[in-house]
């Protein structure tokens, strides 16, 4: 893509070719908006123009305002690293993060209060609840996945990452991808998939930016300065591949028009909803679990000091984890048309699951040994274990609700609920955050966080929000689920599903207390790492990224 | 790789030799009952997929040694649901509404049956403990606009109230000041005579011989000279204390003056004959049945 040719100042490839398709795109787009069928679809096309047309300027803005020679690959035999979309995803991060929380806060409290969707269609519960977890999921979740992954993959191939426009392109195609989902999502477009909601036409940008993305983190491996390629980067390739086939899997659809936002799932019936949750579950496998475990497998051994516990279990673990999750997706189908036989499989699977989970914590936590005096002084470390810990009980608890036995009580109850967020919260959430931490100072060259004590108060605000949260939905899912299948003695239903959602408003009161909390250390950590920015001591050294002392 | 690797201190493992970015990686062999565990899994598995249905073949799956398949469960629970409910349930169909009340067993199987339909059905307006809210009537009490006697109940389940049902309650409150019927002094005036029908105050000041007038001459063919109502017309008691939207003067007001149509579904079609029979049975033996 780069081209290195001497002083004589001409395109690149990336350039020459993206100025004209965005502004091919604008116009097209322009042609979309004015046929458009509907009101959303026009919109998202003019917000699509707009975007193409900046796109084409700023591309050629760029190209008259750099110097003839592109950023050089190393500086005095130093990797001349990229940060500038990491930056950026970073911040996105946060911002999403924020707007995610205070959705889930809403519509958490519109469970306890349901006037509280205000009798308008943008805040029903319907609309916000796919904005809530797309926006937690993919928003914050996608943009600390893609930070992270484009600094550990340059930090540890020793190499800038490959790719001029591209590594751009994947960070802001992703983030508008984000925007017309979530805006599509508050207009009522969806394609009633869970976590696959957004229609046709975004599910089109979504695969070319993941593609890019898989490119520009492929070629930067392929021109890594380290014989070995380090465990996390399996992890992030295994992450990037198996979401672009899960993405491409469940999402074949036929537009009822070329200028309309509506469109019909290929698949039918049964075989829908396999796909559905083969999608869903490993949608949390590859870019819950494995893309979260790459970040565990950096940000732990560097911000403990220590080496990783071990070599050979994060070999077997992984490829176990990815051989064996890909089956597991059934278990969201028990007890429905879903043919025995899948319904066995995929809860044998889980079962089996349950140890090449463990095998990541075990690796996580294990790495501590040695440091385990850090975790009394670093709050940083100690959110980033305690990430691992509620993972550990997540991956437990997962394989156990698999059982059918179990599941016959848990399944459509909060207890899937607080599983989830017991795994969103505690281990994406806390990791995602312990990454944070450690990510910003270096990309601003800070020498530390502004403050490692409004660090511990989000630690145990948080952490207090979790348990509130997740205990409360223990207890009403388990409830609600004895409450379903309570008889009477003369074989008729003992409750009405009225009176189970009646039991369940102290409960969603404490969920609501348990979101508020964990949105309250969230909002400590963006005024803390914006305080680091802007007013943090700079780094002496330029090496942004050498070992930092663990405060 | 171990032999290319130095020694770590703190545990005495060997590294791997390489180095990412200040990261070694330790050669500590696999935890001894992490792998044991993962072996028990797998051979549970395997143990499971011989025992229930597991692998797709060309034309079938394996059915395992157990031929369990969850249609032949559910129809087994079912069964013994029937069988819990017993024979008496056959006889709920073809009893009559007076044969049920009579027999203690019927009886109490209709009002179990009844109680289930209504958490379901009733509960969203008229609440799961039946005690109503605003416009939508208790039906605890003794006070029935369209009449509390089993038959009574179970036409109103049948075709509901000004649910567009042919055979539905009609009858309406009248939108006396939206119509220009009556002026709002006259209004207000026959409100505080409403009021005075339940014993409750009146506004200072308010005169009661104009306030009958009015009645009389507006509210009486439906509600009766007294004011105790006509379930024929769904015309509710004015004097029992009990109020559908409310007592107070403002809600008063409103009601007069833009009179009120709340609805009942019609549920005949929607839920069948004998679960009709059951329901009516139930909220018939709320407390207020006649």
């Amino acid at each position: 893509m780069t081209n290195a040719s001497a002083s004589v100042k001409s395109m690149t490839f990336g350039e020459a070719v993206l100025w004209p398709l965005f502004a091919v795109l604008a116009f097209l787009c322009l042609i979309g908006a004015g046929f458009a069928h509907d009101t959303p679809f026009a919109f998202h096309a003019s917000l699509a123009c707009v975007a193409s047309i900046a796109a084409s300027f700023v591309i050629l803005n760029r190209y008259y305002d750099r110097p003839a020679e592109l950023p050089p690959q190393e500086i005095n035999g130093r990797p001349n690293y990229s940060l500038g979309p990491i930056k950026f995803a970073s911040v996105a991060a946060i911002f999403w993060g924020i707007a995610g929380f205070t959705v889930g806060l809403i519509i958490a409290s519109q469970l306890a209060w349901p006037s509280l969707n205000f009798d308008l269609p943008w805040t029903t519960f319907g609309r916000l609840r796919p904005l809530h977890t797309s926006a937690v999921i993919f928003a914050f979740g996608g943009n600390v996945l893609i930070a992270t992954s484009f600094y550990v993959v340059q930090k540890t191939c020793r190499t800038r990452l490959s790719g001029d426009l591209a590594p751009w392109f994947v960070v802001l195609g992703y983030n508008f991808f984000i925007v017309i989902a979530g805006t599509g999502y508050l207009l009522g477009v969806t394609q009633s998939k869970e976590y696959a909601e957004p229609e046709w036409y975004a599910d089109l940008w979504l695969t070319i930016v993941w593609v890019t993305y898989l490119l520009v983190f492929l070629m930067t491996l392929v021109k890594r300065k380290e014989p070995h390629i380090f465990v996390a980067n399996w992890f992030y390739l295994a992450f990037i591949v198996t979401i672009a086939v899960l993405h491409l899997g469940n999402n074949p659809a036929l537009p009822v028009s070329v200028f309309g936002s509506k469109s019909y799932i290929a698949w039918g019936g049964v075989q829908d909803a396999m796909f559905q949750w083969w999608y869903g579950h490993n949608a949390v496998g590859f870019f819950l679990t494995a893309g979260f475990l790459a970040i565990m497998y950096y940000f732990i051994p560097k911000r403990a000091e220590r080496p990783i516990y071990s070599y050979r279990l994060s070999i077997i673990h992984f490829w176990a984890l990815i051989f064996l999750y890909i089956w597991a997706g059934p278990h969201h189908l028990h007890y429905t048309a879903l043919p025995d036989w899948a319904q066995t499989l995929g809860m044998t699977f889980s079962i089996m699951l349950w140890m090449p989970s463990w095998g990541g914590m075990i690796n996580g936590l294990m790495t501590l040994s040695g440091a385990w005096d850090k975790l009394r002084t670093d709050p940083v470390l100690r959110m980033l274990v305690v990430s691992v810990a509620f993972y550990g009980m997540a991956t437990f608890e997962g394989p156990m609700m698999s059982v059918k036995v179990v599941n016959s009580l848990s399944h459509y109850t909060d207890w899937t609920i607080g599983h989830v967020h017991s795994g969103a919260l505690g281990w994406v959430g806390f990791v995602s955050f312990g990454a944070l931490y450690c990510l910003v100072p270096w990309l601003w060259n800070r020498k530390g966080l502004y403050s490692l004590k409004l660090v511990n108060w989000h630690f145990w605000i948080s952490t207090i929000g979790i348990v509130l949260y997740i205990s409360a939905m223990w207890v009403s899912g388990i409830l609600q689920g004895l409450m379903w299948r309570a008889y009477t003695s003369l074989g008729f239903l003992e409750y009405s599903f009225i009176e189970s959602v009646e039991a369940m408003h102290p409960f969603y009161i404490i969920r609501a207390a348990g979101g508020a909390l964990f949105l309250i250390g969230a909002l400590i950590m963006a005024f803390n790492l914006w305080m680091t920015v802007n007013a943090g001591e700079a780094e002496e050294t330029q090496a942004a990224g050498l070992l930092q002392p663990a405060e | 790789m171990s032999e290319h690797g130095d020694i770590d201190h703190v545990s005495g493992h060997a590294t791997t030799g390489h180095e990412w970015d200040g990261i070694k990686e330790l050669n500590t062999p696999l935890p001894r009952w992490w792998i044991l565990t993962f072996y028990a899994t797998i051979i549970w598995a395997i143990g499971y997929w011989v025992v229930y249905p597991a692998w797709p073949l060309v034309t079938g799956y394996t059915s395992g040694l157990f031929h369990y398949s969850t249609r032949a469960s559910v129809a087994d629970e079912l069964a013994n649901l029937e069988a819990l409910r017993g024979e008496k349930m056959k006889a709920l169909g073809t009893a009559s509404l007076a044969d049920i009340e009579k027999d203690p067993t019927l009886l109490a199987l209709a009002r179990a049956r009844g109680k289930t339909v209504f958490g379901d059905n009733c509960a969203p307006c008229h609440g799961s403990g039946a005690a109503g809210a605003k416009g939508y009537p208790n039906l605890n009490d003794d006070d029935w606009l369209w009449g509390g006697s089993l038959d009574q109940i179970m036409q109103t389940i049948e075709f509901g109230a000004r649910s567009g049902h042919t055979k539905a309650h009609e009858g309406q409150m009248l939108a006396f000041g939206r119509d220009e019927i009556l002026k709002r002094d006259e209004i207000v005036t026959v409100t505080n005579y409403v009021r005075s029908l339940s014993d409750l105050s009146t506004a200072p000041g308010y005169d009661a011989a104009a306030g009958k007038k009015i009645f009389a001459e507006n509210c009486a063919s439906c509600h009766g000279e007294a004011g105790k109502g006509n379930q024929e017309m769904g015309a509710p008691n004015l004097t029992d204390k009990i109020w559908l939207y409310g007592s107070d003067e403002a809600t008063l007001v409103e009601t007069i003056t833009n009179g009120r149509a709340g609805v009942m579904p019609a549920w005949s079609g929607r839920l069948d004959p004998v679960t009709i029979k059951a329901l009516t049975v139930y909220v018939h033996s709320l407390g207020g049945g006649k």
